[in-house]
């Protein structure tokens, strides 16, 4: 049994694998509460595809991909920030107009490469097998900026989250939060890239949380558990990966999809049942 | 104190303009609220009382006009201006509990980084006391009964230590005697100086438990004693023909074309008696 678990990280880059699936499954997991709660689930994957652009940009100029992907991010979240900002236009107007632009840029710049191959393909869909040491301290580099950031300044976001009217009553600038928030979710997609790909940071930015709301009745302790189902689909989606060769990314995002199942049918408050007993006592 | 009506006005109007997107929901609203007085802000929906209370926080620039608070225009994280919002503005679902809600009070004097300290909890606690939800501090804001509800963030607001309060129509949807229990809230506010601004539907409460009533519509048409601003002249200028007067007796229909959320008539009957008795 202990071999059973151990076997799959013998090798280093199943090592690096694994720690770069627990970065990523804990950073989309703690920031998703928030994507959850302030109905952001849009954005999210708004700002993941729209990210396309500047990958290819970086790639015709031979540059670092995830760095593209980073400036193509945190400009994707100023436009919709500045766009929306003072109600000019409705947010999710402003994300879908960036979303249609930054993906049709994406896909022209794309048909303009000849064999843009297995490069691009793992920016699509993802290849945590192929992390390099470099990847790695990248991930964990931005891992940590975001993290202490909410950590840092919990009550503050908190406070906007829940209630922009007071925040702005005592001087708390939501609107600057909110700017910051887009900001970190930027960095957590481009973060997410690598292990689960465009296509799926989405979902472990939606799923655990969504999860964790259903267990929990504080935001503290939301957070706590969602990074438990985050780390936990991580590291599932990679022995489902090892053992039933199949792709890690979407083994990951199914592991966190059936903990939402469960959690929905079972949770002791807001769960399925929970409320059918509610409502045939009631 | 001096005599001076204006001089010892503690929350002062002067013309304020106010409304969302060029066209203004509310013009030139004169008015002066003294130290420690309690407002009734009647009037049809759509008459601008929330738009008014907006402005007094500063959740809408005024356009023109000015508020005075205690003589100088408020702003600043001192603020001493408390606002309870309509329970529709409000995100039941979100995983907060009481005592979290109740401490948000408390932010407007802690800085960005720092952690609420012991003097904090106190007040917090002295708060949840008096509106009678100790016990209930633990819970989720969302598993409470409506009137529970209002009371947290009752209690949130005093956990601000306002000098003027704000309630947002406090009254509705809330049980007979959650509304008597903010009655009582009220009076014992009163004895402590809280100036207080509550807009509400129910002409009878504004009529009978407030000593001034300000009738909005879209611009102040009335303030003062209730008798002087319940006139038939005053009410058929702000409700129209939603006022009906029968012999004595004023039933204004306030029932809202295209209002959302509850199918039920809200019939008002205001008894005041308009002749010599």
């Amino acid at each position: 049994m202990t071999a059973w678990l151990t076997d799959p990280f013998a090798l280093e880059f199943m090592q690096r694998a694994l720690a770069a699936s627990l970065i990523v499954g804990v950073l989309c997991s703690v920031i998703g509460t928030f994507v959850v709660l302030r109905a952001m689930a849009f954005l999210g994957d708004a700002l993941a595809h729209a990210i396309l652009p500047g990958v290819a940009v970086a790639y015709l100029l031979g540059a670092d991909l995830l760095l593209g992907a980073l400036v193509a991010a945190v400009l994707v979240a100023v436009g919709v920030g500045l766009f929306s900002r003072r109600g000019a236009l409705k947010e999710d107007t402003a994300i879908g107009i960036l979303f249609a632009a930054a993906l049709a840029l994406g896909v022209l710049l794309m048909s303009t490469v000849r064999s843009y191959a297995s490069d691009l393909t793992h920016i699509l869909f993802g290849n945590v097998l192929g992390v390099s040491a470099g990847d790695l301290w990248l991930t964990g580099g931005l891992a940590v900026v975001v993290l202490t950031t909410l950590l840092l300044f919990f009550k503050e976001f908190q406070l906007a989250s829940f209630d922009p009217v007071l925040a702005h009553m005592l001087n708390k600038r939501p609107e600057l939060l909110r700017f910051a928030m887009l900001i970190l979710l930027a960095l957590t997609i481009v973060v997410g890239l690598q292990t689960v790909g465009v296509g799926l940071v989405a979902a472990m930015l939606v799923t655990p949380a969504a999860t964790a709301y259903l267990l929990t009745r504080r935001l503290a302790a939301m957070m706590a558990v969602s990074a438990v189902v985050g780390a936990a689909s991580s590291v599932a989606g990679l022995y489902a990966s090892y053992y039933l060769d199949v792709a890690s990314g979407a083994a990951v995002v199914l592991v966190a999809t059936a903990a939402f199942v469960l959690a929905y049918v079972f949770a002791p408050r807001r769960g399925l049942l929970a409320r059918g007993a509610a409502r045939r006592s009631a | 104190m001096n005599g001076a009506a204006s001089a010892s006005a503690y929350l002062a109007l002067e013309g304020v303009s106010a409304g969302y997107d060029g066209r203004p929901a509310l013009t030139d609203v004169t008015m002066s609220v003294p130290h420690g007085a309690q407002v009734a802000i009647v009037g049809p929906n759509g008459a601008g009382k929330s738009t008014l209370f907006k402005a007094l926080v500063g959740l809408l620039p005024v356009k023109s006009g000015r508020v005075l608070l205690h003589g100088r225009p408020p702003g600043g994280q001192t603020d001493p201006i408390a606002y309870v919002p309509q329970r529709e503005e409000i995100d039941w679902g979100f995983p907060v509990t009481v005592h979290d809600v109740v401490m948000m009070g408390r932010y407007g004097r802690l800085g960005w980084l720092r952690r609420p300290r012991q003097a904090d909890r106190e007040v917090v606690a002295r708060c949840l006391e008096e509106l009678g939800i100790a016990d209930l501090e633990r819970r989720a804001i969302g598993e409470l009964s409506g009137g529970q509800q209002q009371r947290v963030f009752l209690a949130r607001a005093l956990a601000q230590e306002p000098h003027v309060l704000l309630l947002d129509e406090p009254f509705t949807g809330v049980d007979v005697s959650a509304r008597e229990a903010l009655l009582t809230l009220l009076a014992r506010l009163r004895e402590r100086s809280i100036t207080v601004l509550v807009s509400t539907h129910d002409m009878e409460t504004a009529a009978r438990r407030f000593e001034l009533v300000a009738l909005l519509n879209k611009r102040l048409i009335a303030y003062g004693a209730p008798p002087d601003v319940f006139t038939p002249d005053h009410l058929t200028e702000a409700f129209g023909g939603q006022a009906l007067f029968l012999d004595g007796m004023v039933v204004i229909d306030q029932c809202c074309p295209g209002h959302v959320g509850d199918g039920e008539e809200h019939r008002h009957t205001h008894d005041r008696r308009t002749g010599p008795r």
